[in-house]
């Protein structure tokens, strides 16, 4: 199965608002070990300036991997998941992700190409808050793996 | 200019806890008998794990943990992680490409498992501290 190409330049409706917590922020930073204080403790984030405690930069992946399930159950389109490959990610900031903020998620095909016998897919996925404040842009490009 | 290398342990220990924090579940990531089955030596390292380590490292250069304004990489080489207590371990270099007028650092990454690259065209920009 390949994927269809008059999808390159198709958005997907806007998801269903995420409301970014301060404990997720927490859980996420720890996960990864950042012990930065910006993003445990709220008074420390507000000494820069933020609202409350600041997400890490890749934080924007748990709602983005979430938001693309619009993409990868979409029969129309065609991922066959069980071959993709992470192949390359972007996080471009407007402003950094705090706790408190409400995103959603826009997805947009931006490229299919075939090299190889294998398909790549690259999606923009734009975040903003629910008032329209864009916070970052991110990009992912998947690899589609070949029938061997 | 050369910033100083940082290094980052992995044990599967830290794969479950992502796993959890991020919500990608994907077996390949804590199940050697799937990962096997796919093709690959064993539980490997979530590419998005690997980056965030990696961004990690370029907040620590930056000074700031909000500094980041655009990070991208290219995953290369899967990141296999024995089943043992001294999992593996991800080494992180960069160069400063650029410093413009209007106060971004540019940097060019390197991150290797073994001794072999597991990111290509990794890069960050990263405004002044303060």
């Amino acid at each position: 199965m390949s994927l269809d190409h008059s999808f390159v330049g198709r958005s997907y409706p806007p998801t269903a608002p995420y409301q970014v917590g301060r404990e997720k922020i927490r859980e996420f930073a720890t996960a990864i070990g950042a012990t930065d204080p910006a993003h445990h403790d709220p008074e420390a984030a507000r000494k820069l300036g933020h609202s409350d405690v600041v997400a890490p930069p890749t934080f924007p992946v748990v709602l983005t991997m979430a938001a693309s399930r619009q993409l990868i159950e979409d029969p129309a389109l065609g991922i066959d998941y069980s071959r993709v490959v992470h192949g390359d990610q972007r996080f471009a900031y407007t402003r950094p992700v705090v706790a408190g903020d409400e995103l959603v998620c826009v997805n947009t095909v931006e490229d299919i190409t075939s090299r190889g016998g294998h398909e790549f897919l690259t999606t923009r996925t734009d975040v903003s808050t629910t008032a329209g404040e864009p916070v970052v842009a991110v990009w992912s490009k998947l690899v589609v793996r070949g029938e061997a | 200019m050369e910033l100083p290398t940082q290094t980052f342990r992995v044990t599967r220990a830290d794969l479950v806890h992502y796993a959890g924090a991020s919500g990608d579940f994907n077996p390949i990531h804590w199940s050697d008998r799937f990962a096997t089955k796919v093709g690959l030596p064993g539980v490997i390292a979530h590419g998005m794990f690997t980056m965030a380590l990696v961004g990690r490292a370029v907040t620590a250069w930056a000074g700031a943990p909000d500094a980041v304004v655009d990070y991208n990489v290219r995953f290369t080489r899967p990141v296999a992680v024995p089943d043992d207590d001294a999992g593996t371990e991800i080494v992180v270099t960069a160069v400063v490409r650029e410093v413009t007028e209007d106060g971004l650092t540019r940097l060019d990454i390197t991150a290797t498992c073994l001794g072999e690259k597991v990111l290509s065209q990794a890069r960050a920009t990263v405004r002044a501290a303060g």
